[in-house]
């Protein structure tokens, strides 16, 4: 990247700039905002699944009947830079099985399931005192035993991401808290009762990539928030920590999008913003961090926003990774009459469950109830008109009808070629989109597609090279004997006139 | 007028020979057509379009020699892949090579395996390893499932199995299959 790109990456925050398309939405965030935090009672059995985040699941590391400890490892990554998943309470193992796991596409994973005893202890808590000075090295490998992830939904690695930033000199930690996603509002409810937690994880990420200073980029509608993280900052007497308000336009919590609006400048396609420089953190990750360095406990809880006009008491729970999300509507009132649809995340980016057996998972943002009323009747899809709404309100600057052509038409290479995978999946093509084409839906089916696709050539790939080098040896075999062949043939050709000579010897 | 008699075709050979020179030197590589329609072909070298291999397939299709509907594994999927590229019209898959199947992997009976290298000699990738009188194993990542270790085995203790994708490699359902739709 150039250097003067760097520089301007530099002074991010400094002045606010725009980015291309977006949406003003009606925030719907005031009803879950106004009742503390509250934490989930812990529910009879805790479906703990393998599978967090995407690649390949975790390998069980207990039997069934083990007792486990609270935080204790139940299943490792095969991949060393992502870690653990763990046990959110002490309890029994009582089963290891397939069951429905939260997952866009409504897959069976491997679940382990935990049987709590009630009495929520604790393993034996390493916690790191004095982080300030110990070598940055640690703090990575305690966040990636720790088994965190980003909880702003995307779930990457948060020890593979520090990781990969350690490699570029970061100048800027930038603290996302701009959740610009209708109804959810977890992020608002942490920055708002733990603010020191989400300052203090500024810092200690700080530490792990040597960054110079910090940004935490809220949005202009978070009320008491600013004041919060204000007095957590002077609490915590740091001078290089900045607080941003931004102007709520939706999705500017993308990270591209935030490092737009806070630096005007655009991160090229295929690239990552250390190599200008920076690096993005959801605020819920760091007060995870804050946790696991300074008080030595893995991730085994998070902030959930259950809300919409399907729940009586819509609110923000503290719930256990695991906890069935039937639960969680139950604490917060049950259902009301009219509910009709349960969604992942918000209605823009979340996803339809099928049940509320579901478990909590680390992405499980928000728990979104529609009421029948909120649901827009199944409107039949129509053929595109090309009126382009859809690429003015694109954030990514693609071209979505060009891409949902080229996807139908099983055109994936020219839909990769044509940026299929920059699009952020924010769904502001759907919401305008006059045809009501699911844009995000073939988009989301696309990449997976293309996803097999390339496995599929890698394997192809692997097939041909091993026919070609069982071909060659053959043909090496059959050369090698064929040159023995002719070397004895010449041998025995060698020989008649020896013998030739004997003989014509003989009768004299 | 003996001016333009001389320049002209001296602008001419000026000319032909700037050409001559950029078409030799400046020749954009393209790649055979042969290397294109084999990425194509699924690579599992099973031999069920007549040919040796999935490479002298694609060699008898750009010479016009043989038909796009020829593959089973790549199905109708790959028909479609070719007929693309060649800007043909897509065929349905002639039966008499072949019925489109899932993926599947060839998998051993280990305690049946008598260890007579026969399936070895057979399979095109080098999947199977094993020695005389030694138990074989087929390395499961590098099958390509083109069942040719089948008819060798004497004591038949070789079964093709369908793998349960993992986790990562798991189809999602379209738009339109998954409201049921066209």
């Amino acid at each position: 990247m150039q250097d003067s790109a760097v520089e301007l990456a530099r002074n991010a925050g400094q002045r606010l700039f725009h980015f291309h398309g977006g949406l003003h939405l009606r925030h719907h965030k005031q009803a879950c905002c106004q009742v503390a935090l509250q934490a989930v009672a812990i529910p009879p059995r805790l479906y703990i699944p393998l599978m967090q985040h995407a690649g390949p699941e975790a390998t069980p590391l207990v039997t069934i009947g083990a007792h486990v400890l609270k935080g204790e490892p139940v299943g490792r990554f095969d991949e060393p830079s992502i870690g653990y998943v763990h046990a959110p309470t002490s309890g029994t193992v009582t089963a290891i099985a397939r069951q429905a796991i939260t997952h866009p596409a409504g897959l069976e994973g491997l679940c382990v399931v935990l049987k709590p005893d009630g009495l929520d202890r604790w393993i034996q808590l390493q916690p790191i005192e004095h982080w300030q000075s110990v070598d940055p090295e640690l703090i990575r490998q305690r966040i990636c035993e720790s088994g965190i992830v980003g909880l702003g939904g995307a779930v990457f690695p948060t020890s593979k991401k520090v990781e990969e930033a350690r490699k570029s000199a970061i100048h800027t930690l930038i603290l996302n808290g701009a959740e610009c996603e209708p109804y959810i509002s977890c992020d608002e409810m942490l920055m708002r009762e733990q603010p020191d937690k989400v300052v203090l994880g500024a810092l200690i990420l700080q530490r792990a990539v040597a960054a110079e200073q910090v940004i935490i980029a809220i949005e202009d509608q978070m009320g008491e928030v600013f004041s919060a993280l204000q007095t957590a900052v002077s609490k915590a007497e740091c001078t290089h920590i900045r607080l941003v308000k931004l102007r709520t336009i939706y999705p500017e919590g993308g990270e591209k999008q935030l490092i737009q609006v806070l630096t005007g400048l655009e991160i090229p396609a295929g690239c990552r913003p250390p190599e200008l420089g920076l690096l993005c953190h959801n605020v819920a990750t760091a007060a995870a961090v804050a946790e696991a360095v300074t008080e030595g406990k893995p991730l085994v809880q998070r902030v959930v926003t259950v809300t919409g006009n399907g729940v009586k008491r819509p609110r923000n729970l503290l719930a256990l990774i695991g906890t069935p999300i039937s639960n969680l509507v139950d604490a917060c009132g049950g259902y009301t009459q009219d509910a009709a649809r349960l969604v992942l995340g918000g209605p823009m980016m979340g996803y339809a469950l099928a049940s509320d057996q579901n478990p909590v998972i680390k992405a499980a943002n928000c728990i979104l109830v529609l009421s029948s009323r909120d649901i827009q009747p199944d409107q039949a899809e129509m053929p595109c008109i090309r009126c382009g709404e859809c690429a003015r309100v694109c954030p990514a600057l693609l071209l979505p009808q060009t891409l949902n052509w080229q996807i139908r038409n099983d055109l994936l290479d020219d839909a990769s070629d044509s940026g299929l995978g920059e699009c952020i999946e924010c769904g502001c093509c759907d919401y305008v989109c006059p045809s009501h084409i699911p844009l995000v839906e073939w988009f989301r089916f696309g990449k997976s597609e293309h996803h097999l696709l390339a496995l599929e050539r890698a394997r192809s790939d692997l097939a041909r090279d091993r026919f070609l080098a069982r071909e060659a040896r053959l043909e090496q075999l059959k050369q090698d004997r064929e040159r023995r062949l002719s070397e004895k043939k010449h041998a025995l050709q060698d020989r008649p006139t020896v013998e030739s000579g004997t003989t014509g010897q003989g009768p004299a | 007028m003996s001016f333009a008699i001389f320049s002209i075709p001296l602008l001419g050979t000026a000319c032909g020979l700037g050409l001559g020179w950029a078409a030799r030197r400046l020749r954009a590589e393209t790649d055979p057509i042969v290397n294109r329609i084999d990425r194509l072909l699924p690579q599992t070298q099973c031999g069920q379009c007549n040919f040796t291999g999935c490479r002298p397939y694609a060699e008898a299709i750009a010479a016009g020699q043989a038909e796009l509907n020829q593959c089973p594994p790549g199905g109708e999927a790959g028909i479609r892949a070719l007929a693309n590229l060649l800007g043909r019209e897509p065929l349905p898959l002639n039966p008499e090579n072949g019925l489109e199947k899932p993926a599947a992997v060839a998998v051993i009976d280990e305690l049946a395996c008598i260890g007579c290298t026969l399936c070895i000699e057979a399979c095109p990738v080098d999947a199977i390893l094993g020695a005389t009188k030694q138990m074989h194993t087929v390395i499961a990542a590098e099958c390509t499932g083109c069942e040719l270790c089948l008819p060798p085995c004497p004591v038949d203790c070789i079964v093709m199995e369908v793998p349960q994708p993992a986790m990562d490699r798991r189809r999602r359902p379209g738009p339109a299959l998954a409201a049921g739709g066209p």
